[in-house]
């Protein structure tokens, strides 16, 4: 059993329990200087990025020098901080009034909260020239027009699969339709290949399949409304629920998916498709970055790589809409102005550039796009730039609460605890609670 | 707690300098607030960390669950109770407790006639016992996370565990098992099993090395007597050895119950709850609802639950199990 230390058995639940729960406000936040924000006195700004690993890493390291370079005056402190805790991080900061002046933000339900609260900076007149340049893709980073926080990168998701798998099933086209995707399932099954992976342990990976059933369901409008009224009856929604169900029932997804996670090794989903194992995923812009991370030849695998869109499905929903996140970031509401400046510099032509050169991100400044060379995030952009509207993630767009609920209960499906109608009641619920 | 069994000796030493005082009682005085500031002294830096890292975060734990708050906003939304009724007829909360109570008897159920098995075959002088001993606790010193990746990559379908297993496979299937391999992390009745397992594996060195140092205290002439009077050594281990080491299979299986109740990182890196919430603990629900669905009023106030069924637990077993152990040389004596 989980044994670590006998005394202090009550102690340690109450440390574990409470104080993760309550006291939790981690006191290396570093603020802003207090110092006049206008003037030429020093100013140290903040930065918190989820850049743990390289080449992400060094790069904003990089542009923080460069930054402090052309403003002798400013000096930037970097905390790199472990995806999953971002968001953690930063609630615990926003809330202790420590916050960093420069901070990750992912945008939609959660930068709403925090806007709010009154924790965020109101960049309304101070990037009408950033906004001009990113378009539509900025929109997730505004409640109610009023932008806080902009995107550096955004992509959009579809299936990416192995050609060499296809031509052994004898598939010659993309699937277009979702029927075209089931024959496509049918005859990868038939030449013995697992047709397509789903990490489905870790929940989102599944809600994806949702996300874009849904998107193809409703309106834009009766998505929206729903995410701000917290009105999850339009039937639009149970919809979406049993098109997963027609797809569970094709039996696409490998042996256990319940049990797999995203991006985890060799056995993971994108692990399965990057070996050979599995011919197709659904998954954002990342994953060939997270798929060449896992094999030891990585230019061997994209050549073998491509991607499509996700088929059209039949309803309400715009067919070339398309689902897509991204990440951006936001300023604390006391920061320094500085804190304007750099995220205006990272948004600069060249810094978006080499972004796209050197980290293979998405860039969102079009006059970047020349620095993408990965053809399949060439394909994505165009994708992109094609669509009636890109739809920010759900989970992400409806908030933490609702999106988790929303989760959970999709993951439930795949497991075969839940039907259709059960999602759109287990986000009413959640949105009655919060 | 030294400082109060000895006031003499510490009195002896703070006044050993002094003359005899005629004037007893403000000198008892002296020696009285003399004896607390020493007890205050070294006392205080423990009682303060105390204090700022657990009763104050309890207490401020408490007070969170009082409202409905996402952890971000100020706390405005009083809403009394209803985040504790609303834990207690939530259907996955009250999974994650049944689920905590599964591991409590599994746990002990599983490890106990293993653990006290091998202790006692260990226990006696034999070629290799220290190599033995160091393999026993090896996955008991391995961190959780690591030993729970390792499960995890081996417990996948085909994985080294299947792959193990194959010739059992094989054999249930000629004896007419439809599909007898099962997917042991993604089958919802299965994964309660599987983690089981995988925890018993990694606490089950701990039940062994605390049962074998309990039998180094047992007074080997008391089983030496027993032989000479022609116990069996079957006789002598359930008559003399496992009685005598039954304080330390109380504290252990405290300590197991404990850690139980609060299982999380294995649970965490393993299935985080899943499939469909079916292996969630309490620690797992509630770190979900909190802190990954901004809930933290509802957090905390499974929180609060949580530390409270263990508090209880505690004091329980404490009070009618180890009572005996904890009475014991003193109260004999008096």
């Amino acid at each position: 059993m989980k044994v670590r230390r006998r005394t202090g058995a009550a102690a340690a639940l109450a440390t574990t329990a409470a104080v993760l729960l309550a006291a939790c406000s981690s006191g290396d936040a570093s603020t802003g200087s207090s110092d006049s924000p206008d003037g030429d006195g020093p100013v140290t700004l903040t930065w918190w990025h989820n850049g743990t690993e390289d080449p992400l890493n060094s790069f904003w390291q990089t542009v923080a020098d460069e930054f402090e370079a052309a403003n002798p005056n400013v000096t930037v402190e970097i905390e790199a901080i472990q995806n999953e805790d971002v968001s953690t991080r930063i609630a615990v900061a926003l809330q202790s009034g420590d916050a960093p002046s420069l901070f990750q933000q992912w945008g939609g339900g959660e930068m709403a909260q925090q806007a709010e609260a009154g924790h965020l900076m109101d960049l309304t007149g101070l990037v009408d020239d950033e906004l001009a340049a990113i378009g539509g893709t900025a929109a997730p980073w505004s409640v109610d027009g009023t932008y806080y926080g902009l995107p550096f990168q955004f992509g959009i998701e579809g299936i990416w699969y192995r050609p060499s798998l296809f031509e052994q099933a004898g598939i010659t086209e993309e699937p277009s339709t979702m029927d075209d995707l089931y024959a496509a399932v049918d005859k990868l099954k038939a030449a013995g290949v697992t047709p397509i992976a789903v990490g489905a342990a870790d929940q989102w990976p599944a809600a994806h399949w949702w996300f874009n059933f849904a998107l193809r369901s409703c309106t834009l409008d009766t998505i929206n409304e729903a995410g701000a009224n917290g009105d999850f009856s339009d039937p639009c929604f149970v919809t979406a629920g049993e098109k997963v169900e027609e797809l569970l029932a094709a039996e696409p997804f490998q042996e256990g998916f319940a049990g797999t996670s995203a991006q985890q090794g060799a056995s993971s989903s994108a692990g399965l498709v990057a070996t050979g194992n599995a011919a197709m995923e659904l998954m954002g812009h990342w994953n060939v970055f997270v798929m060449t991370g896992l094999v030891d030849d990585p230019d061997a695998l994209t050549a073998d790589l491509d991607w499509f869109p996700f088929p059209e499905v039949e309803g309400a929903g715009d067919p070339t809409a398309a689902m897509g996140g991204g990440d951006g970031f936001s300023c604390y509401v006391d920061a320094p102005t500085a804190c304007v400046d750099l995220l205006k510099y990272i948004l600069s032509e060249d810094v978006q550039t080499r972004f796209a050169e050197i980290v293979g991100g998405v860039p969102v400044i079009p006059a970047a796009a020349a620095g993408v060379s990965q053809p399949t995030t060439q394909e994505q952009i165009e994708v992109a730039s094609d669509a009636a509207y890109v739809q920010l993630w759900m989970d992400i767009g409806f908030g933490p609460n609702v999106g988790g609920a929303l989760n959970d209960t999709v993951e439930a499906m795949f497991s075969g605890q839940a039907s259709a109608a059960d999602i759109p009641a287990a986000m009413q619920a959640a949105a009655d609670n919060g | 707690m030294t400082m109060t069994e000895t006031p003499g000796r510490a009195a002896a030493f703070v006044d050993g300098s002094h003359e005899p005082s005629t004037k007893a009682a403000p000198a008892r005085r002296a020696q009285t607030a003399r004896k607390w500031l020493e007890i205050g002294v070294f006392v205080a830096p423990a009682l303060l960390l105390f204090i700022i890292f657990v009763l104050v975060p309890v207490a401020r734990a408490g007070y969170y669950s009082l409202y409905n708050w996402n952890g971000i906003e100020e706390l405005t939304k009083f809403i009394g109770l209803d985040n504790y009724t609303r834990a207690l007829t939530d259907d996955d909360f009250l999974r994650a407790l049944r689920n905590n109570l599964f591991f409590v008897v599994g746990s002990i159920a599983v490890q106990l006639p293993i653990a006290l098995g091998v202790a006692l075959l260990m226990n006696r002088r034999m070629r290799g016992r220290g190599a033995f001993r160091l393999l026993i606790f090896v996955p008991y010193v391995l961190s959780e996370v690591i030993a729970g990746v390792m499960f995890t990559l081996m417990l996948q379908p085909h994985g080294l565990v299947d792959w193990a297993l194959s010739p059992v496979y094989g054999l249930l299937q000629t004896l007419g098992v439809d599909s007898p391999r099962p997917l042991w992390l993604a089958d919802t009745d299965v994964v309660l099993w599987t983690l089981l397992l995988v925890i018993s594996w990694k606490y089950i060195g701990f039940a062994i090395i605390l049962f074998l140092a309990g039998l180094q205290g047992i007074n080997p002439e008391l089983e030496e007597a027993a032989a000479i009077d022609g116990a069996s050594w079957w006789q002598i281990q359930r008559r003399i050895t496992i009685p005598l080491l039954g304080p330390t299979i109380r504290i252990w299986a405290f300590v197991s119950v404990i850690g139980s109740l609060q299982l999380f990182d294995m649970v965490k890196v393993m299935t985080n709850g899943g499939p469909a919430g079916s292996s969630h603990t309490m620690a797992t629900y509630m770190i979900q609802q909190g802190f990954e669905r901004s809930q933290f009023g509802y957090g905390s106030a499974v929180a609060v639950i949580l530390f409270a069924i263990s508090f209880v637990a505690a004091l329980v077993y404490i009070r009618f199990v180890l009572r005996s152990d904890n009475t014991s040389s003193d109260d004999r004596e008096a």
